[in-house]
């Protein structure tokens, strides 16, 4: 069993696969047609095929040459950031800009190590008016401001 | 006699107040993008996307050109002030400006880079509006093959700039097509990978795509260190150069000039390759190479000038050609689609106003920038000090908001924030997000070039190869994949990328 020596190279390599490969499974049921009168499966197939073949080539290529570790992925900032924008993304057209703005911007604050909860509520509640003022009074963006108003 | 004609047509649109206004807006977003590190042209172009919907097609697009050559004025001013590139264009700018700086030259630095700069923005509108008119008229003659063979060109030259290993970024850029065909097949109306999401019809959204992978996940990647940024910003006194210092810099900026210009052309060219390619002439053809790194005004001049005539003249192959050449350029591409202008040859004859009015802009914006930014250049120091704790959940707002307005779902903001965590992904794996992104704007175009060039020689794939001009473009890419894998090139190509860390 050969070891993996280059990670990043690995791993790419066999996320490249994965994906070109469940391209081609996925990609299956659209027809194929002919070179000359191209379905909507052929470039697709093509596309699938370069795929696997080069993440192929890049993840043996991670069994053969040396390369660094894949540096540690710190779950906190990640799951806050993404987290906070799609709490707001679904919350907004119920919640009104005002609140999701607020919330926003604490979820997110704490992702950072110099997170301080006053700061960012009185940021979060600058931001709201700003928000509110640019885009529903300015741009006339059709949100509402406060929660339940539609 | 054409040219002034046509320019005069073009500043007749860009010197409307409303569209003055429209650059100034984009000039000053573009430098404040640039003065602030962690927010680059691309994610910031994204956010602004949205609210360009009710605008003018050129107000638009001036607007959002105005940020790309904005970004390039304000990078160089916090290199040569605090050693910090805005933007990677800068990177090279750190070397001699921040040394002039700590030599108390930060004034002469500054405005070299600025007066450099509009000089380059002067040169390379002439250069766009000279180079132009008959690149489409060329470009008019293409067929389908000839287009395909000069996407693959394209998306190949955008990986000469992607860090490490070239295998990588091919594949990244296969991903990208992919990413690209996601929705309607314009051609049969069967969804392609579309997991029965309605939402999904339309593709991907590109500010969605782009948003994520260079605004949220450079974000997130930001976050994860915890080390303390200190900034100790110098006084800038007296902005004036001596007579000695112009004397030097003016070859430098007529040198960098030219090479911005040509290399802003090539695929794959643009502000960044222009800069270090600049300062690498500077230095070998210098009397004095010693003297570089220790605060040459020729370090300082050449690159920046060179960075904005390249930021300038990459719109050529955008403009004639409907070609992206680098991930800005991309963003652009969306922006005339979401207006309804398909790029390519046809804009110069069927859209006149727009292009020449743009390309007018580009002078009138240069003019502004140095106009400006020399006062103001107090106050963007004063915004670098903003902590990054209350930058970042700020731009997240905006992103996110943008994103929202898009077609007012929440599936978008979704899609962002999956693209985001994907944009991590990348980064810890080192894929570069850069050639996905053009690939993910041509591929359907690409699909829909294949299939012409295909259904005319009746399935015969060597068609590519039997038509001169599909030939040459595709000889060429062969050669570029060639001349970056050479050890020699490939070296200094890596050294270029170890000093931008």
């Amino acid at each position: 069993m050969a070891s993996i020596r280059h990670p990043k190279d690995f791993w790419s390599g066999v996320l490249f696969v994965a994906i070109g490969a469940f391209a081609l499974v996925y990609g299956s049921k659209y027809t194929l047609g002919t070179a000359a009168r191209m379905g909507p499966g052929y470039f697709p197939r093509i596309l699938g095929i370069l795929l696997v073949v080069l993440g192929g080539i890049i993840l043996i290529r991670g069994l053969r040459t040396e390369g660094p570790a894949v540096p540690r992925w710190k779950l906190r900032p990640t799951l806050l950031v993404i987290g906070g924008v799609i709490a707001f993304g679904y919350l907004v057209q119920w919640l009104g800009i005002a609140l999701s703005t607020v919330l926003l911007i604490v979820v997110a604050s704490a992702a950072s190590h110099e997170f301080r909860l006053k700061e960012a509520i009185i940021s979060g509640v600058l931001l709201a008016a700003l928000a509110s003022l640019v885009f529903i009074v300015g741009l006339g963006v059709q949100l509402p401001i406060w929660p339940f108003q539609h | 006699m054409d040219i002034i004609g046509h320019l005069t047509t073009g500043f007749g649109v860009a010197l409307t107040p409303l569209n003055i206004l429209h650059a100034l807006i984009g000039c000053l977003l573009g430098t404040l993008i640039g003065v602030l590190p962690g927010i680059g042209p691309v994610a910031t172009i994204a956010m602004l996307l949205p609210t360009t919907y009710s605008l003018e097609p050129v107000s638009a697009l001036i607007m959002l050109a105005g940020i790309y050559y904005g970004a390039q004025y304000g990078g160089s001013t916090t290199a040569i002030l605090v050693n910090m590139p805005g933007e990677t264009s800068s990177v090279v700018t750190c070397l001699d400006g921040y040394q002039m700086a700590r030599k108390g030259q930060a004034g002469a630095a500054l405005s070299t880079a600025a007066l450099g700069s509009f000089f380059a923005g002067c040169v390379a509108t002439v250069f766009v509006a000279g180079f132009s008119p008959p690149l489409s008229a060329l470009a008019l003659k293409f067929g389908p093959a000839e287009y395909f063979s000069l996407m693959v060109l394209g998306l190949i030259g955008s990986v000469v700039l992607a860090h490490g290993s070239l295998m990588k970024a091919i594949a990244m850029i296969i991903l990208g097509l992919l990413l690209g065909i996601v929705g309607t097949d314009v051609n049969s109306g069967v969804q392609r990978f579309d997991f029965g999401i309605p939402e999904l019809s339309d593709g991907l959204g590109i500010t969605g795509v782009a948003m994520g992978l260079f605004g949220f996940a450079e974000i997130i990647i930001n976050l994860e260190s915890t080390e303390k940024r200190e900034l100790v910003a110098r006084k800038v006194r007296g902005l004036l150069p001596t007579w000695a210092q112009v004397k030097a810099a003016a070859p430098a900026v007529l040198r960098g000039t030219g090479i911005g210009s040509i290399l802003g052309i090539l695929p794959g060219g643009g502000a960044m390759l222009s800069s270090f390619a600049a300062y690498a002439l500077e230095k070998k053809i210098s009397k004095t190479p010693q003297e570089f790194g220790k605060g040459a005004i020729q370090g300082v001049a050449a690159p920046e000038s060179a960075n904005n005539a390249g930021a300038q003249t990459s719109f050529i192959p955008l403009l004639t050609l409907g070609i992206p050449e680098n991930a800005v350029m991309a963003m652009m591409v969306g922006a005339m689609t979401i207006h309804n202008i398909q790029p390519g040859p046809q804009v110069i004859t069927s859209n006149p106003q727009l292009f020449w009015g743009l390309i007018a802009s580009m002078w009138v914006g240069n003019a502004m920038l140095v106009i400006l930014n020399l006062p103001m250049i107090g106050m963007w120091i004063r915004l670098l000090t903003t902590p990054y704790r209350l930058l970042y959940p700020a731009i997240l707002l905006f992103c996110s908001i943008g994103v929202y307005t898009v077609n007012n779902t929440s599936f978008d903001v979704m899609q962002t924030a999956l693209f985001g965590v994907l944009g991590v992904l990348f980064v810890k794996l080192e894929m570069e997000p850069a050639p996905l992104l053009l690939g993910f704007v041509l591929g359907p175009m690409m699909e829909e070039n294949l299939r012409r060039a295909l259904l005319l020689s009746r399935g015969d794939p060597f068609v590519l190869f039997q038509r001169p001009i599909s030939a040459g473009l595709l000889i060429a890419a062969a050669l570029l994949i060639v001349v970056i894998t050479l050890p020699n090139i490939r070296r200094t190509r890596e050294e270029a990328f170890v000093e931008e860390v």
